[in-house]
C-alpha cells in the first residue's frame, strides 16, 4: 500500500516554554485509562495465533541439526513413513535467496550441507495431522561429518578453530576519549576487575508461532506472534523474491516478547511460509515449550574487564574496559548489541579518561539475539559491581563514591556529548537512599551479621538507559506513522508499533486522543498489518513513547490544522463537531488521512566511526536499591525488598509505566540468582519449564516504584523511553547487596546457591591458613 | 463386579459428558486427550491457554469440581461428570466478575497469555477464602507464572477485588507502592 | 506438545475390585494412573511408554483416610490438598501436611496423589523425607490379598520398587506416636515455590533426660531414591546432643550419602547443605533440650 504525505506543516519550534506547558496539561496522557485491549485480554476472547484457525490448514514441524558443527553427509527418509502425504521443504526449495535478512547476510534460512550449531534447522515437514507430523520428524535421519565446535569467547579469541568468517570476529568498536595512557602514572589507585554474564532465555509465556498462506494470485501473507511486522516483511521478500505488494505481514494478539520476538520471527515465518508454498495449504507452526527454548535467541553472554585509574578522593581518572560478548554462530543482532554494551560500560560518570575495546565473537552456540535491555544488562552489571570495588579497595562508602563521579548537565560523557537536558543523579541516589532507609540498615546489618545464620545486605546500582536507536539509527529507520479517520467515524492510529504487553495500543491511543482533544474511547490502532499501516520503525530500543509518539502527536496536530483551514474546525470544538469536519474535509479529498516523518532532534551529531557525539537523544536515568539475605544453611540469597527510583521524561500512563519497572525488575533478578542456561554440547539441556527457573509469585519481593519526570521536548508528550531500563539495574544492585552482606565479591551472573557455597568456601578455607 | 466404563482399542473415542461454564457438553475424544486439547479445540474455548504442557506455567489452569487444576495434565476419561469452569465462565451476563474489574483498573494484565489461569486461580482462592493475606496470595497464585509483570500489579488486583467485595481497604503488599507509583515530581524546565 | 493420544489405551473399571482384576488378568500390561501429574508430563513430552492405563482417579476406596487411635490410613490416591485439610495430619503428622503444601501449586496439590509420588520414586520426592521419619508403612493390594512392608523397604533402586506386577499401592499406614517426638523438616529448592529438591532432610526424635532415645532421619535427593539415614541414625542413638556427637553424625552422614551431580544441583553442594540442615536440626534439639 502506498502512502503518500499531506502536504506537511511548516517545522515549528517547540522549545518554547508556553507549547510545552500546554502539553503537560493533560487530562487523558498521565491518566490510567483502561487498557485498550484489556477487557478482550481477561474474558480469554484475545486471539493468539495458536486461537487461530485457517480453512484446510496444515501443521509444520522442524527437523533440526542433533550437532553443534559439521557437514551434511546424508539426508535419509525412514520408510514407514508415507511421504507422498507431506510437504517437504529443504534449502533447495527457496525460491530466492537461502538467508534471513537482518544486518549481516549470513544466516540462512534452511542448512544447506553444513550446520554451525545444535538445533539450526535443516528441513521442513507439514502435513494435515499434528500426530502424524511429530512421527515423521523422527523418521528423518541425519548424517554428520562433525567438525570441531566452540563454545566459549576464550576459545574464539584464540582462533584455533575458525567458525565465522576469517577470524570468528562479528564485530568490534573502539571508543576513545582524551588519553587513557597516560593517567596510570598520576593515579593514586587502580582498580581492577573482571565481570560476567550468562545467557539468559526470554521465556514469554506464549511459545513463538506463525500461520501462513501463499497463492500465486496474493503471495505471502503471515500471522504471528511478533514485535516488528516489518521486519518479517523485510525478511520474507528476498527469501520468495517477491515485490512489496506481494507480502504482507500481520501481528496476532503477542503473549510476551522482550526481544526474543524481534528478529526471530523472520525465520519462523519464513519456514512456515515455504511449506504454504509448498504444501499449497496454509501452514501453522507453533513451537512446544521444548522446541522454544531449545531452538530459539537468547541474551548475549559477557567478559568485560575493567581497569580503572582513581585519584586519592576516589574521582575517576581514567576507564579502561575490554567487553566481550559470545555471539553465536551466527551475526544476528550481535554488532547493534555490542554498540550498545559499549555505550552504556562506563556508567553514568564523569571521566576525562575513556578506552574501551569491545568485541563479540562467534561460536558454535544457537544464536543469540535481541533480549531487553540490549548488552545494557551486561555492560551496567560489570560496571556498577566494579564501582563497589573500586569503593571496597578505597574504603569509601558506595553510594559516596558515587556522589563524587556522577554526570551533571555540562559535562561529557564517553562519546564526549555534553549533557544539555537536566541529570539529577544526586537526587535519584537520595531518594533511593532515603526510601530504603540504606544507611540505618547497613549498620544494623553490619551488627547482626556476625551472629546470624543469615546474613542480611544492601546494595545500590546507577545507571543510564539511552531511549530509542543510537546515533543517527532513528534517522535512517525514517519512520512514517500517523492518524487516520475511515468513513464509518472510527479515528485510528496507524504505525507499525505493536502491543505485547507493555502498552503501546493505549499510550498510542492515549496520545493521539489528548492530541485530538477527543474521547479516548473514540481512538483505536488500526491493524498492525502491513497492509494497513505504514513503517513506524521497529518496537524495540525503548522508543514506542518517545520517538513514535512525537510523531503521532505531530500528525495530529497537522490534521487539526487541515480541518481549521479546510473545513472550518473551530478553534475549540466537541467532538460531534470534529467528526463532522473530517467528513466535510473527506468530501472534498477523498479520505481522511495525516502522515509524519521522524524529525530528529537538532543537535545530534553522531559519528559511527569515531564513536563520537550524541550518542543518544534521551537518556532515562535510575538508582535502584536491593535489600538482600544470604541463608549460610542453604546459601540461597533472596531479596527481601527492592526500591526503583528512575527519571524517564514524562509518565504516559502511571499504572503501566510502574507494571514495567515492575516486571523488569522480575527479569533482572532472574538474570542474578535464578536463571541459567545449562549448555551440553551446544545443546541446552535445562530446556523445560521445571528446569529453567524464573521467579514465581513467592520470590519476587515488594517493588517500590517512583517516578520523577522530567519532560523531553522530542519525545511523545516528553516522554522518554521506559521499557528497557528497569533490566538493567536489578543484577549489580544485589550482587552489591550481597557483598556487603557477606564480605566476599561474586563478580558472575547467574549466581546459584551452588556458587555463592563455591565463593563462601573458598573464603572460609583461605580466612582459615 | 461393576464393568464401569470401558473403552474399547484405541481408534474408539468414547462420548465423555461433562459440564462447562454450566453447559452440559458431550464430547467424543480419545480418552487420554488433555481436558486442555479437548477445549480448545472441541468445544473452541480458546480462552485457556497452553503454555509449557508440563503443569509448570499455569496458564492451562481451568476449576473441576471445585478445585484448581491445570488441564494439560488432566486426561478427559477423568473428566467425565465433572463440573469445569473456564475463564468464558467469568463474565455474568456480560458482567465482567470483580477480579476482571480489578485486573482492569490496576494493570494485572500485561500481554494477557496467563491472565485466564490467573484469574482461575484467584477465583479459587476467593472461593476458598474470602479474606485471603499477602501470603496466602502469593502462595495461592505460585502456580501460575507471569513474565511480564513482576506479579506485584496482580497482587495489588486480587487485594483491590477482596477489598471491593466488601468495602474494605486493600491490603497488598504494595498499595504503599502504588501511592508511591502516582507520586508525580514534575521539574520546571 | 509430543504425545499422541490415540496411541494410549485409557481405561476406567470404576471400581477398585475391577481394577485388579485387570492387573491379575494382565499383570505388568496396564499402568495405573491417579491424578497424572507425573505420568501427563511424561505424555506431552513424548516419553510415555506405557500403551495402556488404567484409571485410578475417582475411586472412593482408594482416597480415604481413616483415623484410629493407634494409627492413620492414607488411601494412595489421596491428594496432598486432602493431607492439608486433614484435621489429625496437621496434628499428629505436621511435617507430612508441611511436606504437602510445598508440593508443585496449589493446582498440583490438588491432583498429585500421595501413592503416586511414592511409586513414581524420585529420589527427590516430597512427601518421603516425613513418612520415613514418621516409620511409615505401605500396603499394597491384589486379588490376592493385601501385604505390608515397611516404606524405608519400598524403594529398591532408582526408580524401582517392591511392587508385584499385579498389585496396587493401597494405603500408607502411620503410628500415631509421635507426639513427643522433636520433628523437623526442610526443604532445598531452587526457588521457594514449584521447585524440585536438591536435598531435604525430615526427621523426628525422642529426647529423654537429655539423651536420645529414638531417632529417625529421612533424606530425598541423597541417593538413587529417598533414604533412611541409619549410620547417622546409629551415631546418635543413645547419645546427648554434644559438639562431638553432631562432628561424629555430621561423619556418618557424609560417608553413608551418595548425591550425585544433575541439572539442578552439584554433589558438593548437596553434601555441604545435607550436612547443615543436620546441624541445624541438632542444634534445634539441643536448645530444645535446654528448655525446661
Amino acid at each position: 500500500m502506498a502512502f503518500s504525505l499531506r502536504k506537511s506543516h511548516p517545522a515549528r519550534s517547540w522549545s518554547g516554554a508556553l507549547e510545552l506547558a500546554n502539553r503537560l496539561k493533560t487530562r487523558i496522557v498521565g491518566a490510567a485509562v483502561p487498557r485498550k485491549e484489556g477487557v478482550d485480554k481477561l474474558m480469554g476472547r484475545a486471539c493468539y495465533i495458536d486461537d487461530m484457525v485457517r480453512e484446510g490448514m496444515w501443521h509444520g514441524a522442524t527437523v533440526r541439526s542433533g550437532i553443534p558443527r559439521g557437514l551434511i553427509r546424508s539426508i535419509t527418509f525412514d520408510s514407514r513413513i508415507d511421504w507422498s502425504e507431506f510437504a517437504i521443504v529443504t534449502a533447495a526449495d527457496i525460491p530466492g535467496e537461502n538467508c534471513i535478512q537482518l544486518i549481516v547476510a549470513d544466516q540462512p534460512c534452511l542448512a544447506d550441507g553444513k550446520v554451525n550449531h545444535c538445533e539450526e534447522a535443516i528441513l521442513l515437514l507439514a502435513h494435515p495431522d499434528k500426530h502424524k507430523l511429530r512421527d515423521a520428524v523422527g523418521a528423518v535421519k541425519v548424517e554428520y561429518e562433525p567438525l570441531p565446535a566452540i563454545f566459549t569467547i576464550e576459545e574464539s579469541e584464540q582462533q584455533d578453530v575458525i567458525v565465522w568468517g576469517a577470524d570468528n570476529l562479528l564485530k568490534t568498536f573502539l571508543l576513545e576519549k582524551g588519553d587513557v595512557d597516560s593517567a596510570w602514572a598520576r593515579a593514586a589507585h587502580i582498580v581492577e576487575g573482571e565481570y560476567r554474564t550468562g545467557a539468559q532465555e526470554h521465556l514469554y509465556i506464549e511459545n513463538q508461532g506463525m500461520i501462513a498462506e501463499y497463492s500465486a494470485k496474493s503471495g505471502v501473507t503471515v500471522w504471528g506472534s511478533l514485535q516488528c511486522p516489518y521486519y518479517v516483511f523485510k525478511a520474507l521478500r528476498p527469501v520468495f523474491d517477491l515485490p512489496e505488494d506481494k507480502i504482507r505481514v500481520i501481528q496476532t494478539e503477542t503473549g510476551g516478547a522482550f526481544g526474543g520476538k524481534e528478529d526471530y520471527p523472520s525465520i519462523i515465518a519464513c519456514h512456515a511460509a515455504l511449506l504454504a508454498m509448498k504444501s499449497g495449504h496454509p501452514v501453522k507452526m507453533v513451537y512446544d515449550r521444548m522446541e522454544d527454548l531449545a531452538a530459539t535467541t537468547k541474551r548475549h553472554p559477557s567478559r568485560v574487564r575493567h581497569r580503572t585509574a582513581l585519584d586519592r578522593d576516589g574521582k575517576l581518572l581514567a576507564m579502561e574496559i575490554d567487553l566481550a560478548t559470545d555471539g553465536g554462530a551466527y551475526a544476528t543482532l550481535s554488532s547493534t548489541v555490542l554498540s550498545r554494551a559499549t555505550l552504556h560500560s562506563t556508567g553514568p560518570y564523569l571521566c576525562p579518561n575513556i578506552r574501551v575495546r569491545a568485541t563479540s565473537w562467534a561460536t558454535n552456540h544457537i544464536p543469540y539475539g535481541a533480549f531487553r535491555g540490549f548488552g545494557a544488562p551486561q555492560a551496567i552489571f560489570a560496571m556498577e559491581r566494579h564501582m563497589d570495588e573500586i569503593a571496597a579497595a578505597l574504603a569509601i562508602d558506595p553510594a559516596e563514591l558515587r556522589h563524587r563521579n556522577f554526570l551533571h548537565v555540562g559535562d561529557t560523557n564517553a562519546t564526549e556529548q555534553e549533557m544539555r537536558e537536566p541529570v539529577i543523579l544526586d537526587q535519584l541516589l537520595d531518594r533511593g537512599l532515603k526510601e530504603s532507609d540504606y544507611h540505618a540498615k547497613r549498620a544494623q546489618y553490619a551488627r547482626e551479621n556476625p551472629a546470624s545464620r543469615v546474613k542480611r545486605g544492601m546494595g545500590i546500582a546507577a545507571f543510564y538507559h539511552g531511549s530509542g536507536f543510537t546515533g543517527s539509527g532513528e534517522v535512517y529507520l525514517n519512520s512514517l506513522a500517523g492518524i487516520d479517520v475511515t468513513p464509518e467515524g472510527k479515528v485510528r492510529v496507524l504505525a507499525s508499533n505493536t502491543e505485547f504487553g507493555q502498552g503501546t495500543n493505549t499510550v498510542l491511543t492515549q496520545v493521539a486522543a489528548e492530541s485530538l482533544g477527543i474521547d479516548y474511547a473514540a481512538i483505536s490502532m488500526a491493524s498492525p498489518d502491513t497492509g494497513i499501516v505504514p513503517n513506524s520503525g521497529p518496537t524495540v530500543a525503548s522508543r514506542t513513547s518517545m520517538v513514535v509518539g512525537r510523531i503521532i502527536e505531530r500528525a495530529c496536530s497537522q490534521l487539526l490544522a487541515l480541518l481549521r483551514e479546510h473545513a472550518r474546525l473551530g478553534a475549540t470544538y466537541t467532538q460531534k463537531e470534529f467528526l463532522a469536519a473530517c467528513e466535510s474535509y473527506r468530501a472534498a479529498h477523498g479520505e481522511v488521512v495525516s502522515l509524519c516523518r521522524y524529525e530528529a532532534p537538532p543537535g545530534i551529531v553522531w559519528d559511527d566511526q569515531k564513536y563520537h557525539g550524541e550518542a543518544y537523544g534521551a537518556y532515562a536515568w535510575a538508582v535502584y536499591v536491593a535489600q538482600v539475605a544470604v541463608d549460610t544453611v542453604t546459601y540461597s540469597a533472596e531479596v527481601e525488598d527492592f526500591w526503583a527510583v528512575q527519571e524517564v521524561g514524562r509518565v504516559i500512563h502511571p499504572v503501566m509505566a510502574a507494571g514495567q519497572v515492575e516486571g523488569g525488575i522480575a527479569q533482572g533478578i532472574g538474570y542474578a540468582l535464578y536463571e541459567k542456561v545449562v549448555w551440553q554440547d551446544g545443546r541446552m539441556a535445562n530446556n523445560q519449564m521445571t528446569n529453567y527457573i524464573m521467579p514465581t509469585a513467592q520470590d519476587v519481593p515488594p517493588i517500590h516504584v517512583y517516578f520523577e519526570q522530567i519532560p523531553f521536548r522530542y519525545g511523545g508528550f516528553g516522554a522518554k523511553g521506559i521499557g528497557e531500563l528497569p533490566h538493567d539495574g536489578p543484577a549489580p544492585a544485589i550482587l552489591n547487596a550481597i557483598r556487603d552482606a557477606t564480605g566476599v565479591a561474586f563478580n558472575a551472573i547467574p549466581l546459584l546457591p551452588e556458587d555463592l557455597y563455591a565463593g563462601l568456601a573458598a573464603t572460609e578455607e583461605m580466612a582459615a591458613r | 463386579m461393576n464393568k464401569g466404563k470401558r473403552t474399547t482399542p484405541s481408534e474408539r473415542c468414547p462420548a465423555i459428558s461433562f459440564k462447562v461454564n454450566g453447559e452440559t457438553r458431550i464430547v467424543k475424544a480419545p480418552p487420554m486427550k488433555r481436558l486442555l486439547d479437548v477445549l480448545r479445540e472441541d468445544l473452541h474455548l480458546t480462552g485457556t491457554k497452553e503454555g509449557c504442557g508440563e503443569g509448570e506455567c499455569g496458564s492451562c489452569s481451568v476449576r473441576m469440581n471445585g478445585e484448581l487444576v491445570n488441564s494439560c495434565l488432566v486426561p478427559v476419561l477423568q473428566v467425565e461428570g465433572a463440573d469445569i469452569q473456564t475463564v468464558e465462565g467469568l463474565t455474568l451476563h456480560g458482567e465482567l466478575h470483580p477480579l476482571q474489574k480489578a485486573f482492569l483498573e490496576h494493570g494485572g494484565a500485561q500481554c494477557g497469555i496467563c491472565t485466564p489461569g490467573m484469574l482461575m486461580a484467584a477465583a479459587q482462592l476467593l472461593e476458598q477464602n474470602p479474606h485471603p493475606g499477602i501470603v496466602q496470595i502469593r502462595e495461592a497464585l505460585a502456580g501460575n507464572l507471569c513474565r511480564c509483570t513482576g506479579f506485584i500489579r496482580i497482587f495489588e488486583a486480587v487485594a483491590a477485588a477482596i477489598a471491593s467485595d466488601d468495602g474494605r481497604p486493600a491490603t497488598g503488599p504494595n498499595t504503599e507502592q502504588t501511592r508511591h507509583a502516582q507520586e508525580q515530581t514534575h521539574h520546571a524546565r | 506438545m509430543r504425545g499422541n493420544a490415540a496411541t494410549h489405551d485409557l481405561v476406567a473399571p470404576g471400581e477398585l475390585g475391577a481394577v485388579l482384576e485387570l492387573l491379575a488378568a494382565e499383570p505388568g500390561v496396564w499402568t495405573p494412573i491417579a491424578g497424572g501429574t507425573e505420568l501427563m508430563v511424561a505424555f506431552a513430552a513424548g516419553r510415555l511408554t506405557a500403551p495402556k492405563l488404567v484409571n485410578l482417579w475417582g475411586i472412593p476406596d482408594l482416597r480415604t483416610i481413616q483415623v484410629t487411635p493407634q494409627s492413620v490410613a492414607i488411601g494412595a490416591a489421596a491428594t496432598f490438598l486432602d493431607l492439608r485439610r486433614h484435621a489429625v495430619i496437621a496434628s499428629d503428622f505436621p511435617l507430612l501436611a508441611k511436606a504437602a503444601s510445598w508440593i508443585g501449586s496449589v493446582a498440583n496439590q490438588g491432583r498429585a496423589t500421595l501413592g503416586g509420588n511414592l511409586v513414581n520414586g524420585s529420589p527427590a520426592a516430597d512427601s518421603s523425607p516425613a513418612l520415613l521419619a514418621y516409620d511409615a508403612e505401605i500396603e499394597f493390594i491384589s486379588v490376592r490379598g493385601r501385604r505390608r512392608v515397611p516404606y524405608s523397604e519400598f524403594h529398591t533402586a532408582y526408580k524401582c520398587n517392591g511392587l508385584a506386577p499385579d498389585e496396587l499401592l493401597y494405603a500408607i499406614h502411620l503410628p500415631r506416636r509421635f507426639a513427643h517426638h522433636k520433628q523437623y523438616l526442610r526443604k532445598v529448592g531452587t526457588r521457594r515455590a514449584m521447585a524440585i529438591a536438591k536435598v531435604a532432610l525430615g526427621a523426628t526424635a525422642l529426647v529423654e533426660n537429655g539423651a536420645i532415645r529414638e531417632i529417625r532421619l529421612g533424606a530425598a535427593s541423597l541417593a538413587p531414591f529417598p533414604m533412611r539415614l541409619l549410620q547417622t541414625e546409629a551415631a546418635l542413638l543413645g547419645q546427648t546432643v554434644t559438639p562431638d556427637t553432631i562432628q561424629s553424625a555430621r561423619r556418618a552422614l557424609l560417608a553413608e550419602m551418595k548425591p550425585i551431580d544433575d541439572i539442578r544441583s552439584t554433589a558438593e553442594y548437596r553434601k555441604r547443605v545435607a550436612a547443615n540442615l543436620l546441624d541445624e536440626f541438632l542444634l534445634q534439639l539441643r536448645h530444645e533440650g535446654s528448655q525446661p
